[in-house]
């Protein structure tokens, strides 16, 4: 099996150099380093003795990807329930607002019919009476009218 | 009666055969079994170093020997077993972290431990309180300069410092030039220095 180089394609780019000369280097760098050499085998040795068990894990990993999903369904549904409800809710807004506006108009047009059978019964009135009542002139009329047949 | 003859060596033959790629197979399982025993320790230290994530360390131990099972009948021995296994764990963690990269909305959480966390970890010697102060401020500088590295930088760094491999077994297991090796050590320990002579 061939397996390839980590760092194979920049290989050529990167310029050598001589190796850190840790011995001559000051103290506080090598305790420091062996301090952490230290540290990383005391914590890699305590993890690797510890019994994980890997079904623990793995349910853990399965009850976090179930509640991932329960919560994004929940978040899917209300969005879409919540989207479904405002939309139905501005339809029957809509059909109220329209049925208002058609009684509104309504309303209009009988109030307008009932004013112009109010005024033509006024008019009527008016005719009926003006024919009852006999003109002021008349007499003068009548007798203007036989002087001239005489 | 030749062909009767003929017939049943070939069949004793065919029975040994079988019994001969049991033997290896068996032979090849004990001694897979053995490199598994010997080495996981120091592949799952390497990988925790190098990720601080205690389940993604252990994760990627186990697929890095599971890769190794499947490919063991290939390996030629050309390097040392730890060398091999140690480029295939080096391998899985780099793939690891360009999926994480390209996946991110997988993988959005991490486990890996702070740096001071990291840090508590000090072997229980004879030291004295200011001692163990002083070391674990150490551990923690050091820590710091680590995460600040390339990644290239840091794998050589851990290999070199914490497995305390030779530099050619470290450009083996990288594919690195020695050269290239080198020069990365050098910047990382530049960086290691400098983060602890601002400290100091």
């Amino acid at each position: 099996m061939r397996f390839m180089g980590l760092f194979g394609k920049k290989r050529d780019r990167v310029e050598t150099s001589a190796e850190p000369d840790l011995a001559g280097a000051d103290e506080a760098l090598e305790q420091a380093l062996k301090n952490f050499r230290q540290s990383v085998l005391a914590w890699s040795e305590a993890e690797f003795g510890r019994t994980r068990p890997a079904e623990k894990t793995l349910r853990e990993r399965s009850w976090r990807l179930a509640a991932g999903w329960a919560l994004s369904v929940v978040l899917v549904a209300g969005s879409v329930s919540g989207g479904v409800y405002d939309r139905h809710r501005r339809a029957e807004m809509a059909k109220a607002a329209a049925a208002a506006q058609a009684a509104r108009q309504q309303r209009a047009v009988a109030e307008r019919q009932a004013r112009e059978d109010e005024e033509d019964l006024l008019a009527k009135v008016d005719s009926d009476v003006s024919k009852e009542v006999p003109s002021a002139m008349e007499p003068l009329a009548q007798l203007m009218a036989e002087d001239d047949s005489r | 009666m030749a062909a009767g003859i003929l017939t049943a060596l070939e069949a004793m033959t065919g029975a040994a055969a079988d019994e001969l790629a049991a033997l290896k197979l068996e032979a090849a399982t004990q001694e897979f079994s053995t490199i598994v025993t010997t080495h996981r320790p120091q592949i799952f230290r390497f990988l925790l170093a190098s990720t601080r994530d205690v389940d993604l360390a252990e994760t990627l131990t186990q697929e890095c020997f599971l890769k190794a099972h499947r490919n063991w009948s290939s390996f030629r021995g050309e390097s040392s077993a730890m060398t091999w296994l140690m480029r295939i764990a080096i391998n899985l963690q780099k793939d690891h972290w360009r999926n994480r990269r390209m996946q991110f909305w997988r993988h959005t959480r991490t486990n890996a431990v702070d740096l001071d966390e990291a840090s508590d970890w000090l072997p229980s010697g004879e030291r004295t309180a200011e001692q163990r102060i002083l070391a674990k401020e150490q551990v923690s500088q050091v820590w710091r300069a680590v995460k600040e590295l390339s990644e290239r930088q840091r794998t050589v760094f851990m290999l070199r410092y914490v497995e305390e491999q030779e530099l050619s077994e470290i450009a083996r297991a990288t594919g690195l030039s020695e050269g290239t090796v080198k020069a990365h050590l050098s910047r990382a320990v530049g960086r290691v220095r400098a983060q602890l002579g601002g400290k100091r």
